[in-house]
């Protein structure tokens, strides 16, 4: 069980007014990796992430970051090192990319001084990173859906912490948007960031994690490389669903292609 | 890595609004200041005893008799009044609206002025008690309605729809209440009753303009440091939390102050219906801005409601400036729904 790691769940119970979703979950985050999280619908992961990012407090145990409960920080202080890309954020009508990007930097602000220059660099190299800089004065309300998704990660991006939460990134998006983003998230994982996703797909999950977390009922039932943790039977397990795992011809991490009941006989 | 397709962009639309949002925002409130000004100059010189806007100038600069008896005495504290409550409702507008993410969650909108009436109405009608009586009464009542509403609604948090729809119930019901209340009271203080729930300024003197300007003026800086986590409510609760925005007690003191804003106004001059509603809406309209903007909004609330008592002056029967407000709110209520059904079909 790795123990170290800057950020990590140590026992916790989460759940929402009545029902407890996870109870005593151990998780912790490889350090430098691009870690994702799969599962059935309703295992658990989102509510995980949601309790890694400080929006949901656990019932027991505690969330741990660079060594201190994550409940006993500053919420500035964590959001100076943690961020999140939300499963749903809203764009306030009329507001600029530039402005909503902008917003990014509200934990490196405080009362009198709002905007500095390094807020203003922070803004631009998130713009850049995520190909948006050309969007900066164009309101929000005119995009396309991968490109608002987009501005969304520029505007955690800005917030410059070295680990970012993905909830669920690429859900609403068609398949060339989806791995644009993947892609995306692979480079700024590249260039030295720590991310935690969570994803549906287990073929996107497979081919861009360096740590795969799958859950079920609230538990962490598997973890490790992809090419270790994806296997025909882990999958039927888990998801119930009748599997054939290949390597993936062009990556070479394990690529699931599911049975179904039409397509049997080439077996 | 391969190649990344980078759909078509708007390249087109880079620069076109260059230094766009914030400059024009800075004009706006420019504009409107420049406004504010000149309105209460000619309203200065407004009434039985008409001046120009030199005399008024020279009225308010030194010792002109008579004419400084009459502006700085008479009409001043009415001017100023209408300037600063109308910008407190405003903002109290902004902050409800920001904070329910809906145009319709304005705290006249979901019952915190009827709330005070019905504080007024239960110290006029039941106690008998005077000035400062009504004045206490409208302010603990709003407040009292206030949290009320706000526990009704709070579940896990406080939701915008849920506030609006709980606090126009709980309107129906106050309003309810209310009528009650003047039915069973002698006609006479009915009478009263009924002129302070039309909302009026006409009869406000120093004496009770200045504790209600010493509140604002306390109240205001409070709500300059709210700016911030107003922008970041903005966005949505999990986005706000992300960036480090605590953010119930931020949703707490939004409503604190947004009631506190109203109530002082409310228990001075009464219900003015309408300014919290449409200022803040036709000021990011003027400014450009992404959501609502506070000095702006400030600004025409102030406008809007010392226009509103300048018309409400030189009617042929002088109203309530509450009765204007109402009527221009109509207006202003059925521009917005013609807009959005243009929008629609």
């Amino acid at each position: 069980m790795v123990t170290e790691g800057r950020l990590r769940a140590a026992g916790v119970t989460l759940g929402y007014e009545r029902r407890t979703v996870s109870t005593g979950l151990d998780l912790a985050v490889p350090d430098d990796s691009f870690t994702v999280v799969v599962g059935p619908n309703a295992c658990g992961k989102s509510t995980l992430l949601r309790a890694l990012a400080r929006l949901l407090r656990p019932a027991a145990g505690e969330v741990v970051l660079d060594g201190s409960s994550i409940h006993r920080m500053a919420t500035k202080e964590v959001a100076r090192r943690v961020g999140l890309l939300p499963q749903t954020a809203l764009a306030p009508e009329g507001i600029t990319v530039g402005e909503l990007v902008a917003r990014g930097r509200y934990p490196h602000q405080n009362l009198f001084r709002q905007q500095s220059d390094a807020d203003r660099r922070a803004v631009a190299d998130a713009m850049d990173a995520t190909r948006v800089t050309q969007l900066a004065d164009v309101p929000v309300d005119e995009l396309s859906g991968g490109q608002r998704q987009r501005v969304w990660v520029a505007m955690a991006l800005a917030q410059q912490t070295g680990i970012l939460l993905l909830d669920e990134p690429t859900t609403f998006l068609d398949i060339a948007h989806q791995i644009e983003l993947m892609d995306l998230f692979a480079r700024l994982h590249a260039e030295g960031a720590t991310l935690v996703a969570v994803l549906h797909d287990l073929n996107h999950a497979a081919r861009y994690a360096t740590h795969l977390v799958v859950m079920q009922d609230g538990a962490v039932v598997a973890q490790g490389r992809p090419g270790d943790v994806v296997t025909a039977e882990l999958v039927e397990e888990v998801f119930g669903l009748p599997c054939l795992v290949i390597p993936d011809p062009l990556a070479g991490t394990p690529l699931v292609i599911p049975r179904g009941a039409a397509h049997t006989a080439a077996d | 890595m391969t190649a990344v397709r980078v759909p078509a962009e708007r390249g087109t639309g880079a620069g076109r609004r260059a230094a766009g949002p914030r400059r024009r925002g800075r004009l706006a409130v420019a504009a409107l200041a420049v406004a504010a000004l000149g309105l209460a100059l000619v309203a200065l010189g407004l009434g039985d005893y008409p001046l120009s806007i030199p005399e008024v100038v020279a009225a308010l600069a030194g010792d002109q008799g008579f004419a400084t008896t009459v502006v700085t005495q008479w009409r001043l504290p009415r001017v100023l009044v209408a300037l600063a409550f109308g910008a407190a409702l405003a903002v109290s507008g902004a902050l409800f609206q920001t904070l329910t993410r809906n145009p319709l969650g304005s705290p006249d909108v979901i019952g915190f002025s009827t709330g005070s009436y019905t504080g007024v109405l239960v110290v006029t009608t039941l106690l008998g008690t005077g000035t400062l009586g009504v004045s206490a009464g409208a302010l603990v009542a709003g407040l009292l309605t206030a949290l009320v509403v706000y526990l009704l609604a709070y579940r896990d948090g406080v939701q915008g729809f849920r506030l609006i729809v709980v606090g126009i119930g709980v309107t129906g019901m106050l309003h309810g209440l209310n009528v009650w209340l003047l039915l069973r009271a002698e006609t006479e203080v009915a009478l009263t009753a009924s002129i302070w729930g039309a909302g009026s300024i006409s009869l406000v003197g120093w004496s009770q303009a200045l504790p209600a300007f010493a509140v604002l003026a306390g109240l205001t800086p409070l709500v300059w440091a709210l700016r911030g986590p107003l922008r970041q409510l903005e966005l949505g609760d999990d986005a706000a939390g992300s960036h480090g925005l605590r953010v119930e007690p931020a949703r707490l003191a939004v409503v604190v102050l947004g009631v506190a804003l109203i109530a002082t106004v409310t228990a001075v001059a009464g219900p003015i219906a309408f300014v919290a509603l449409a200022a803040p809406q036709i000021a990011r309209r003027l400014a450009g801005s992404a959501g609502l903007p506070l000095a702006a909004s400030a600004l025409t609330g102030a406008v809007v409601l010392l226009a509103a008592d300048v018309v409400a002056q030189r009617l042929p029967t002088a109203l309530p400036v509450g009765v204007v407000t109402v009527v221009l709110g109509g207006v202003y209520l059925l521009a917005l729904i013609v807009q959005e059904a243009r929008r629609r079909w």
